[in-house]
């Protein structure tokens, strides 16, 4: 009873909470490392070092008022942001953040569930989350968001076939589509899988910023085209739940790009005896730290690189990160057969 | 028992969201329900024990092939329907006469089927391999490899054909 009901119920709750304080600090982070990279401050007013802005945002967003557009079509307009929110929120069902610890005397695994197919389930309810953004634009019923949705949505097809296309390279190097084996499989291997897979890495993130629509390919929001992108006329707390998805997504892709390049939990060199003392460090603060690293990376890129142009974005999509996978994909199974 | 209740949970929400499609007045509205019932059946592989289809069936219909769809319908302005479409007699005739058929084609493959004892899918021999995603890879390439290779060769088919009717001059 308590290890196949309440243990379950606890870690979906703890995750789920962890999940939503971790999005609205990123946007925190995101406003500081900005205004650092540009020689500002960032937020400072509300508690020390502005630390409690985001309470504040959150108070501000739920109060204030909510304007659904006379001519919108209110069913799909309501639920465009709950079918944005939701797929962001489940995908951390199968993201391993540590091994099996004893907590209590009772061990308990660091992840929700472990199934056998969870890699995939991460793509495919990372496919369905594209329909809030299309929804989004088609349901205001306005030309701006249209046409940001269009964009966003071609987007972020082209580039689920490249990243998708590095995950299979990944499955095929660790022989498992479950996130727990993966990073057994680099306990095992003893290397991380950044090393035996570099192209499907870099690939992997280029195709990772493009589909949570970060800098420098977030086209779906350019403010000087579409004044503010397809989520233009939404306003309070449903505005926030796309800005939240956005981050949950980001933080999705540094987890994803944690566990299956970064070796997940494990620490580094997890083979080498005289490291030993970074064990000190339990492994779910190596994984934060690695995700974190990435969620760096992200805020970084965006201060730093200027927008692509939309052309330039669909050619670098199809006639290079595609093609650049595919070969990968072949040169990795060739490799694979020719080690057997 | 909980696994009756829970196929016929779900069999009533694909039927019922399969009227939905085909009643809904707004063109996207239906192509919405055409997703819930695809995540539906889904849910459906899943009780089957066959995770490996209901995630592909998600991946490939519900997150693929509709967001296209989508995209039609949304860019083109299905408001005024051309002529042709117009007559709702010629409609239903033709309508009535696919629904007959696909009839006639479910009744006879029931009646093939439930006389015959169900022949043991291979599930019930040993494999040489364990877990849904490599049985599902081991038979494709084995029991069903020509029927996969003609299904691969149709699609590159229709690939080459849509660019061929999209690029009049190549």
């Amino acid at each position: 009873m308590i290890d196949s009901f309440v243990v379950p119920l606890l870690k979906i709750l703890v995750v789920l909470n962890a999940t939503l304080v971790g999005v609205t600090y990123m946007i925190l982070l995101e406003r500081k490392v900005i205004a650092w990279a540009q020689s500002r401050l960032g937020p400072m007013r509300v508690g020390p070092y502005g630390v409690l802005q985001p309470v504040a945002d959150a108070l501000k967003l739920m109060i204030k008022e909510d304007i659904t557009p006379v001519r919108a079509d209110k069913w799909v307009f309501t639920a465009a942001p709950i079918i944005a929110m939701v797929p962001a929120l489940i995908v951390y069902a199968v993201i391993p953040f540590g091994p099996e610890v004893s907590l209590f005397g009772r061990p308990v695994t660091l992840y929700v569930t472990d199934v056998n197919v969870g890699l995939l389930y991460i793509v495919s309810v990372a496919s369905v989350g594209v329909y809030g953004i299309i929804l989004a634009g088609w349901s205001s019923n306005s030309k701006y968001p249209l046409l940001a949705s269009l964009r966003a949505s071609a987007q972020l097809i082209s580039y689920e076939v490249a990243v998708t296309l590095t995950l299979v390279s990944v499955i095929l190097v660790a022989g498992s589509l479950s996130m727990v084996s993966i990073v057994r499989a680099q306990e095992s291997g003893h290397v991380w899988f950044a090393f035996l897979q570099p192209m499907a890495f870099v690939i992997f993130f280029i195709g990772g910023l493009a589909e949570t629509n970060r800098a420098p390919f977030d086209m779906p929001e350019a403010e000087q085209e579409l004044t503010g992108g397809f989520h233009t006329e939404y306003s309070g707390m449903r505005f926030a739940l796309f800005f939240l998805a956005e981050y949950a997504n980001m933080i999705v892709v540094s987890s994803v790009a944690t566990t299956l390049f970064l070796g997940g939990w494990l620490r580094p060199f997890p083979n080498v005896a005289f490291l030993s003392f970074l064990g000190i460090i339990p492994s779910w603060a190596w994984f934060l730290l690695k995700s974190f690293g990435f969620l760096y990376v992200f805020i970084w890129i965006r201060a730093t690189l200027p927008r692509y142009r939309y052309d330039q974005l669909m050619r670098l999509g199809w006639k290079v990160l595609i093609p650049l996978a595919i070969i990968n994909l072949v040169v990795t199974a060739i490799v694979k057969v020719m080690v057997h | 028992m909980g696994e009756a209740v829970a196929f016929y949970t779900i069999a009533a929400f694909i039927l019922g969201f399969a009227v939905l499609v085909v009643t809904a007045r707004e063109t996207v509205h239906s192509v919405l329900f055409l997703v819930l019932d695809f995540l539906f059946v889904a849910a459906l592989y899943v009780l089957l024990g066959a995770e490996f289809l209901a995630v592909i069936q998600i991946l490939v219909y519900a997150g693929g092939i509709v967001v296209l769809y989508l995209f039609v319908v949304m860019l083109v302005n299905l408001k005024r329907p051309p002529e042709a479409y117009q007559d709702p007699q010629r409609h239903g005739r033709v309508g009535l006469l696919l629904a007959l058929a696909v009839l006639a084609e479910l009744v006879a493959i029931a009646m093939w089927t439930s006389g015959t004892p169900t022949t043991p899918m291979p599930a019930a021999q040993a494999f040489p391999v364990t877990g849904n995603t490599e049985v599902v890879g081991w038979l494709l390439y084995t029991r069903y490899l020509i029927p996969f290779e003609i299904a691969s060769v149709l699609l590159l088919v229709a690939m080459i054909g849509a660019i061929v009717l999209a690029k009049r001059e190549l």
